[in-house]
């Protein structure tokens, strides 16, 4: 009735004295299967990250990884730990990471509690926060009807009008979670969908979402809540105001690369950037997952650059007789 | 009622209150028939039931009048937390902990059993020991936010290293009403002494920002 999911055990780092071979920064697919590889290899390996599922937390269900038809989102990131744990890979998970640097071959982890830790090699898989719109309105009235996760805010637009702005996977899927709640959907997106076929047909199948797309939101109006969206249709350049309760946006994320800043090169669009092996541009630091400046934000991809980083790490730690 | 936790979570449960290491005490306040008040009783039922060492006492909010005022019990069903001394360290529910919430509650059991490893760095205790002036952190959550069992987890911790402060969960769906009053439309939403608002799960600096505005 309540869909309890429950969070692995946390445990703070207490091992300071202790040195890694690879610690994966981050907690999602990428950060995990990263782990996972890697300890396969014989590599000493810890997960560190404040919580664990990245941002498949953020969704309820999984359709398009291979081997399942559909999974709850809560479920493929019980089995993901679950595995780890078989393996007995410590998953450092109550505290926040909040300073990398590399010293000599050894990269330190500075952690919220004062705690050290200390690895040969690491794996950037920090993953993505939520894309703004850059829209005037949006940042004054973010938690006032603006929200960038329907699971969380969805029961606030009860028999309400909402919209959703965005094209991709995610945004539909919001869609569909809020068309539970709301009265009425407008998904707003200013190109062509990009989301699966197979996403898109079920959308169809829902009565009270309407789609509008070459459609692009210019502001968001109101003073102590969302009230309405400006909008233009691109095809004849029309304005018009689009009266809502809330307005979701689901446009993609922004790379989580504040820790790596000044240690690795970046592109124009901040994503740490990596060769075919999941190296950047820092020896020893491999990247996987939204962090990286791979186009395609998917489980699937994440995970498997994970492993490919954790190969690639292994070795690393071969040629250098480590 | 059926069973609330199904049997695997239920053992997931257990497996982690395992590492509790002193006795808790939850007073939990309710009228019987308020919304969600029969299923928060079961649920804190069947989670004392999964380890010894959490006791549960069922008080009336109509009857037990001495305990409300002296827990300070604002809206029902909500329940308190006590270590092992029975001492209040400022540990609120309100509404039931149920869904992702599930893990804020069991973080509040463990951390107020000792089981539970440091959370903050010795210059963040520092300043949370300074905070002189009473606290009233506010956290609202739905059951299906998971970024809102963190925020609760760091409004308990503040609350629990030192005695002005007061940490409460607000699920604000059973509190409609107020989530109105207070403009609830995303969550977690953090409202410290009703004037300081903070959104999404932040770190416990930024917490203690505007605690030290206070």
């Amino acid at each position: 009735m309540f869909n309890f999911t429950v969070e692995t055990k946390k445990t703070a780092a207490d091992e300071d004295e202790k040195l890694f071979d690879f610690i994966a920064l981050g907690g999602g697919p990428a950060g995990l299967n990263g782990a996972l590889y890697a300890r396969r290899k014989g590599l000493r390996t810890a997960v560190l990250s404040y919580d664990l599922g990245g941002q498949i937390k953020n969704t309820t269900a999984v359709d398009n990884y291979l081997g399942f038809e559909s999974i709850d989102a809560g479920k493929l990131i019980d089995s993901y730990v679950a595995h780890l744990k078989s393996l007995d890979i410590p998953l450092f998970t109550a505290v926040r990471v909040v300073a990398v640097e590399k010293r000599g071959d050894l990269f330190l982890l500075s952690l919220e509690n004062g705690r050290i830790l200390r690895t040969r090699t690491l794996l950037a898989a920090l993953g993505g926060s939520p894309r703004k719109l850059d829209v005037p309105g949006e940042n004054a009235l973010s938690g006032k009807g603006v929200s960038y996760c329907a699971t969380c805010d969805a029961p606030f637009f009860k028999d309400r009008r909402v919209v959703v702005a965005g094209g991709g996977n995610s945004a539909v899927e919001a869609a569909m979670d809020l068309a539970k709640w709301a009265t009425h959907v407008i998904i707003i997106h200013r190109s062509r969908f990009r989301a699966d076929q197979t996403l898109l047909d079920k959308l169809g199948r829902i009565g009270n979402i309407e789609v509008r797309l070459e459609t692009q939101i210019l502001e968001i109006l109101g003073t102590d809540a969302v009230a309405a969206v400006r909008i233009r249709d691109k095809k004849t350049a029309e304005e018009s105001v689009f009266p809502t309760d809330g307005v979701f946006i689901e446009i993609g994320t922004i790379p989580n690369v504040s820790l790596f800043q000044n240690l690795v090169k970046l592109n124009d669009r901040n994503e740490i950037v990596v060769d075919g092996l999941q190296q950047t541009s820092l020896e020893g630091l491999f990247a996987a997952g939204d962090i990286t400046d791979q186009p395609y934000r998917q489980i699937i991809i994440a995970a498997a650059e994970g492993a490919k980083a954790a190969m690639s790490a292994s070795i690393y730690l071969n040629k250098k007789g480590l | 009622m059926p069973q609330l936790l199904p049997v695997e979570v239920a053992e997931q449960i257990r497996d982690i209150l395992a590492g509790m290491r002193d006795p808790v005490t939850l007073v939990l306040f309710t009228d019987g028939a308020c919304e969600t008040c029969v299923e928060t009783e079961q649920l804190l039922k069947e989670m004392s039931a999964l380890n010894d060492k959490i006791r549960l006492v069922v008080k009336d909010s109509k009857q037990d009048l001495d305990d409300v005022r002296r827990y300070d019990i604002r809206r029902i069903p909500g329940f308190v937390v006590l270590d092992k001394d029975l001492r209040d360290r400022g540990v609120r529910f309100s509404g039931i902990p149920a869904g992702h919430e599930i893990n804020s509650f069991l973080a509040a059991l463990m951390e107020l059993s000792g089981g539970a490893p440091a959370a903050f760095a010795p210059d963040v205790l520092e300043r949370i020991g300074k905070v002189t002036k009473p606290v009233d952190i506010k956290v609202f959550v739905t059951l299906s936010c998971p970024h809102c069992p963190g925020a609760v987890q760091t409004a308990h911790l503040l609350a629990m290293n030192n005695a002005n402060i007061r940490g409460e969960m607000i699920e604000a769906q059973t509190f409609q009403d107020m989530s109105r009053v207070y403009k609830v439309s995303g969550v977690p939403k953090i409202v410290i002494n009703d004037k300081y608002e903070l959104l999404g799960d932040q770190p416990v600096e930024k917490f203690l920002d505007m605690i030290e505005k206070i």
